[in-house]
């Protein structure tokens, strides 16, 4: 089990680890924070289900679940705003 | 030895750490001696890709707390302009030797006093000063050099030795015993030794240094510009040096710096010895320029003739100082041409 | 549940004014994390550049100085030379260093000065605007190519590090790329090599980082990162080049 956690304030809306999550776990927030910006919001279950390419690569019991802590979304956050628990 | 390796061995002597510089007559003994004496006292030389990466070199050897020089003749003194308006805004301390030559542009190498405006109007970009000594013998080049680095830490400004080739390339004998100059500064204590807590060292044990003059908050930059200008009129309070010699009497007084005045004082001497009235005035300061020599001791009905290797640039400053109360005349030569004593005499005859 | 990934302690916790997308702020905590790891922070100087990067040294949490357009590497050698015991490095763009900057970049390389040098290509000029990089492909659209890059006015991309690595002191140079999060686990090893080959005195090491603009490459973030990969790497191909 995994989780991240957001500074949504700082999330300046690049939408780069929505990209890169293997499990589709990121999305964007309707509301915006105060920079006017729509930050990205986490999801522990997948609010819809990985890409169809993702599906038929890896087992099943990967694509269901959550979070794997792989952190390829704050690697790539270029403003340091994703913190990432395992 | 010539003033450009009194000049050198001066700056090493007040603690000079690291100079970097790149060759133009009439200097070129400047770096080369720096380049034999640096790893004597363990000191950095760097001959620099050009005078540009030169200033910049100086600017990071400062911001690490050295004490930093470079040199350079009229046209690649033009090119360190940029870094002397960062080294000014960044407040590091910094010696620069101009030993000027004929301009404009490429010129000729022989002595001339073209860079007063450039030195003492911030040749560069900006609201700034640079401090500006002008030395008239090989001793005094070398004495300066402990006030340039004083002051340059004192008040983390540049400081600027405007001398020229005459003065570069002249050998007169070198007393290296113990000057004024030098006295103060060996008998600083740790006390009013210039402790430099703003330089780039590593941050162990206290938080991190910027060195910086870059400032874009609303209103920051016209603040930093406001302690800029109040440390400028304490230099022009505190830091007004000149020479002056028969002020009380005077006719006609004769203003000249640098090698200049040195022809200048000997006209003098001569007309004094025929029973004429004349007075003398050398800043040694260009900047501040020192007004009081002028405001305090003003003859009214004595016409101050202002003699320069150039087309009359210091001869704004007089004006100036001496602000219309009193006549101000003018005999200059440049291009490597060289007022003698007796154009000085001649002239003086002529405005009597 | 631990914590796994967080914000380096030497930078700072706070929004950087870099566009979305910018690759800068990663570039940034890169170096703060490998800081970190070497344990370097208490003697470590940086020499940000003028551009997008003037004020990296607002982000990053230890000393740092300024330097003139293109004179990085003039301020690095000052510094480090005065003080051989710090680690001393430049942070510097396409314009600060193969631009105005060249002749102080190729001689403080030919010099060998023990520093470490972080090039951010993003092959256009950011801060002022979008006009042409030496590094600007051909046929790229900018302020000053509004009709792309053409040889016989712009001449060629320019391979500073290809050139760099003719000259003998220069002891370590790669180029990497941050368009995906192996590329930038990659582009963090070879930043570490080149600050350890200082700490080891091995000389004069520079690391070229390809790096996404999207607002003057007028694309949205993914697809500037899409840019890299596809197109620009084929032009500065990654890799290790000395």
């Amino acid at each position: 089990m995994a989780k991240i956690t957001i500074d949504r304030e700082k999330c300046k809306g690049c939408l780069l680890c929505i990209s890169f999550c293997p499990k589709g776990l990121i999305s964007v927030d309707k509301d915006l924070n105060r920079r006017g910006a729509k930050p990205v919001k986490f999801k522990e279950t997948p609010e819809c289900p990985p890409s169809s390419r993702l599906r038929r690569t890896i087992p099943r019991s990967f694509s269901e679940g959550g979070c794997l802590g792989c952190a390829m979304c704050a690697i790539i956050c270029p403003d340091c705003c994703i913190e990432v628990f395992k | 030895m010539t003033g450009n390796e009194a000049i050198a061995e001066g700056a090493i002597q007040a603690g000079c750490c690291f100079y970097a510089g790149y060759p133009i007559t009439p200097q070129n003994e400047l770096p080369a001696y720096m380049a034999k004496r640096m790893p004597e006292v363990k000191g950095v030389f760097i001959q620099a890709e050009s005078e540009l990466a030169a200033i910049n070199m100086v600017f990071g050897a400062s911001a690490a707390r050295a004490r930093a020089m470079t040199s350079s003749s009229s046209p690649g003194i033009s090119l360190k302009q940029e870094g002397i308006s960062y080294i000014a805004g960044a407040e590091l301390p910094a010696v620069i030797v101009n030993v000027m030559r004929g301009g404009p542009g490429l010129g000729n190498i022989w002595p001339a006093q073209s860079d007063y405006f450039q030195a003492t109007r911030s040749g560069g970009h900006g609201d700034y000063h640079s401090i500006v000594l002008a030395p008239s013998c090989v001793q005094e080049a070398y004495e300066l050099m402990f006030l340039a680095f004083d002051l340059a830490d004192k008040y983390r400004n540049p400081v600027i030795i405007l001398g020229d080739g005459m003065l570069g390339q002249m050998m007169e004998p070198l007393r290296l015993s113990v000057s004024g100059y030098r006295l103060a500064a060996a008998n600083r204590t740790p006390q009013t030794a210039h402790r430099k807590h703003w330089a780039l060292t590593g941050c162990k044990g206290r938080r991190p240094n910027i060195v910086k003059s870059f400032y874009m908050v609303e209103g920051g930059l016209e603040k930093f510009n406001l302690t800029l200008q109040k440390k400028y009129q304490t230099i022009q309070q505190k830091e007004q040096r000149y020479e002056s010699l028969f002020l009380d009497d005077a006719r006609v007084i004769l203003v000249a710096y640098g090698t200049m005045a040195r022809i200048a004082k000997s006209a003098v001497n001569k007309l004094r010895k025929k029973g004429k009235k004349i007075g003398f005035i050398r800043p040694i300061t260009l900047w501040p320029f020192p007004q009081k020599a002028f405001t305090q001791h003003l003859r009214p009905n004595a016409k101050y003739l202002v003699i320069e290797m150039s087309y009359g640039q210091m001869l704004e400053d007089v004006k100036l100082s001496v602000y219309g109360k009193a006549k101000v005349e003018f005999l200059g030569r440049a291009g490597g041409g060289i007022p003698t004593e007796e154009d000085i005499i001649r002239k003086v005859a002529r405005i009597q | 549940m631990e914590k796994i990934f967080s914000h380096p302690k030497s930078l700072r916790n706070i929004a950087t004014h870099y566009c979305a997308g910018c690759g800068h702020g990663i570039a940034h905590r890169l170096i703060a994390e490998i800081v970190d790891e070497l344990g370097i922070r208490e003697r470590i100087i940086g020499v940000a550049p003028v551009g997008c990067a003037v004020i990296a040294y607002d982000y990053w949490d230890f000393d740092c100085s300024e330097s003139a357009h293109g004179r990085a590497l003039a301020v690095a050698t000052g510094i480090k030379r005065v003080r051989p015991q710090n680690i001393v490095f430049t942070y510097q763009g396409d314009g600060d260093l193969a631009a105005i900057g060249t002749n102080e970049t190729i001689h403080a390389a030919n010099r060998g000065e023990n520093v470490t040098v972080i090039f951010i290509n993003n092959a256009i000029y950011g801060m002022t605007g979008g006009q042409m990089a030496p590094t600007t492909l051909l046929g790229q659209k900018t302020a000053t190519t509004p009709l792309g890059r053409e040889i016989k006015l712009h001449g060629y991309p320019l391979k500073i590090s290809e050139m760099l690595a003719l000259l003998p002191a220069v002891k370590y140079i790669e180029r990497v790329s941050l368009h995906s999060p192996q590329e930038i686990i990659k582009t963090k090893e070879a930043i570490k090599r080149a600050f350890q080959n200082q700490i080891d005195n091995i000389g004069f090491s520079l690391v070229e980082i390809l790096s996404p603009c999207p607002t003057y490459w007028d694309m949205p973030p993914k697809k500037a990162l899409d840019w890299i990969k596809e197109v620009m790497i084929k032009e500065f191909p990654l890799g290790r080049i000395k």
